[in-house]
């Protein structure tokens, strides 16, 4: 590497993290992130001025596959969505390193004449960034719907096998250190590795899968900074590891909204699967079916309101319609709030980005410690599309799959509606009481079109 | 002082780094900021850059340098574009119009 490339490389990162300090605030979010990539570009620009570089044809073949395939679907995706891109995106990034160290492994010949520390390194990113791979497809496909969101568990085999996956890839880690240089060795260490990652993921209930997808940035991060080491690069190291750090603390924070701890989830399923179903007696249990007229009539006496939007919310892409229904409450005098809980939608801060797409006021979005005081003094609570983060069951059932998650008190306010498509549990596979509560109505259907119902009723009021 | 020795004061280093810079971020960003924080792992690309550039032999390991660096172009690219469609739906309410909007 000569000094320029170094400097430039040092331009780069010293604009990697301005751009991260930018991402800490919305006034300066939109230009940190666009600091950011210019650092990537200078950085790119910077390795290709490295004196010998060759294979211009392949370099450009691969930077254009790369390119017709991100950008659209960058662009295209919806914003619902976001959540299994970033999955999908963080995937290949560890695939790349994956790959990258497989070539490193065959080109000098098992690091026949590398110190260990290269070859410790560069196995070690290969380890990580396969399980990030793997496992950050089955997160996508987990949270496209294509794979079941339910935990798929081996039940008592997960932990042995887990345990041997991984003893298989660092066995085969240690013999390629101690000398080994046979192909099947790398490719051993791959497809274990590989495996592992399918068999953590598998298991974890769908809801926990914005902590895995954040943990799994964290470890492609990781790869990245120990690639970075096995090919002395410092751009590598310091924006993998970065991103390590960064990545930890936001899985730490997520967990923590969730009230789930990251060894439970990882170890599997949500309270280990078999407590799924213990969704409490399965008799048939009263509940109170509403119109959107009577909603309506209730909501426009009321003096407040607060919309409690979930995930529902965000799929039949209402936020829009409930935006238009809430000016009108407003232009007869009613206040107007919503409750966002931490893991609203399917990641922190996902509900904020589709009300805030939707011109809602940021004012008027709460969070869940300033608005879990006022529901006692909520006439209505407009529950569209959330189910697991309003269960009441979470605070009264120690049974509970999710007993102790913080939830938004719903049930405190005076009545509350929920629109829902039918009596389907959520995310998490559990009942909620919620619906049974003598104060609760439903009403039932796609909450696009019974928010536009609404809407138009409270016009004709 | 080692060149080993070296990397690893910047790794240590850049880790707290990380851990300064992010744990100001308010709630309501932290998707934004893990695409974000997702797209800068990216840099992977330059590791595939390096070992291609500076030559392999064989046609496998180059197909395999091909695809990874089409997957880490995939990273940075996608990455930024997703996250900069999420901040937009931050900015003031008043964008100068024709400017930054959707196509």
């Amino acid at each position: 590497m000569t000094d320029f490339v170094a400097i430039l490389y040092i331009v780069a990162f010293a604009l990697f993290i301005y751009g991260l300090m930018g991402l800490t605030g919305p006034r300066t979010a939109v230009r940190g992130n666009w600091i950011a990539a210019v650092g990537m570009g200078i950085a790119v620009i910077a390795t290709l001025l490295t004196p010998g570089m060759g294979n211009w044809l392949l370099i450009v073949l691969g930077v254009a596959i790369g390119a017709v395939v991100g950008v659209p679907s960058a662009r295209k995706v919806k914003m619902t969505a976001m959540p299994q891109m970033v999955a999908l995106f963080n995937g290949v990034g560890g695939g790349a390193v994956a790959l990258i160290a497989w070539v490193e492994f065959n080109s000098t010949d098992g690091y026949a004449h590398e110190p260990a520390y290269i070859a410790i390194a560069s196995l070690f990113a290969a380890i990580i960034g396969s399980i990030s791979f793997w496992g950050s497809n089955v997160a996508f496909g987990k949270l496209q719907e294509l794979i079941s969101g339910r935990p798929i568990t081996m039940g008592k085999l997960q932990q042995p096998v887990n345990a041997l996956l991984l003893l298989i890839a660092l066995a085969c880690a240690v013999i390629i250190v101690a000398g080994g240089d046979s192909g099947f060795l790398i490719v051993g260490l791959l497809v274990a590795a590989g495996i592992l990652g399918l068999t953590v993921v598998l298991p974890i209930g769908g809801a926990d899968m914005p902590v895995v997808i954040s943990l799994l940035n964290a470890f492609t991060g990781l790869s990245a900074a120990a690639m970075g080491l096995a090919l002395d690069n410092t751009a590598l190291i310091v924006a993998g590891m970065i991103v390590g750090a960064s990545g930890s603390i936001l899985t730490n924070l997520m967990a923590k909204a969730m009230n789930r701890s990251i060894p439970a989830i990882i170890a599997g399923g949500f309270g280990g699967g078999p407590a799924v179903a213990s969704g409490g007696p399965k008799e048939a249990r009263p509940v109170r079916s509403t119109s959107a007229a009577d909603t309506a009539i209730q909501m426009a006496y009321a003096s407040k309101v607060v919309v409690v939007p979930g995930y529902g919310m965000a799929v039949a892409q209402a936020q829009h319609t409930v935006r238009e229904m809430a000016k009108l409450l407003e232009k007869k005098g009613i206040t107007v709030e919503y409750a966002i809980h931490p893991v609203a939608g399917r990641m922190p801060g996902h509900m904020n980005v589709l009300l805030a797409e939707a011109d809602v006021p940021y004012e008027q979005l709460k969070e869940m410690d300033e608005i879990n005081s006022e529901f006692a003094q909520t006439d209505v609570a407009l529950v569209i599309g959330a189910n697991d983060v309003t269960n009441p069951a979470a605070q009264t059932d120690p049974s509970s799959p999710i007993y102790g998650m913080p939830i938004l008190k719903v049930n405190e306010s005076r009545s509350v509606i929920v629109l829902k498509r039918g009596m389907s549990s959520g995310f998490a596979g559990i009942d909620n009481d919620l619906f049974y509560d003598p104060k609760t109505s439903m009403l039932f259907g796609d909450a696009k079109s019974s928010v536009g119902e609404i809407v138009e009723e409270l016009k004709a009021l | 002082m080692s060149p080993l020795v070296q990397n690893l004061a910047v790794l240590v280093l850049a880790g707290f780094v990380g851990f300064a810079v992010i744990s100001k971020v308010p709630n309501t960003l932290h998707t934004p900021l893990m695409s974000g924080t997702n797209a800068i792992h990216g840099i992977v690309l330059l590791g595939g850059l390096v070992v291609l550039g500076l030559g392999v032999d064989g046609v496998f390991n180059k197909i395999l340098l091909v695809i990874a660096i089409a997957f880490g172009t995939i990273n940075v690219v996608g990455g930024f574009l997703v996250t900069d469609r999420m901040l937009s739906m931050f900015k003031a309410k008043k964008p100068a119009p024709g400017e930054e909007e959707e196509k």
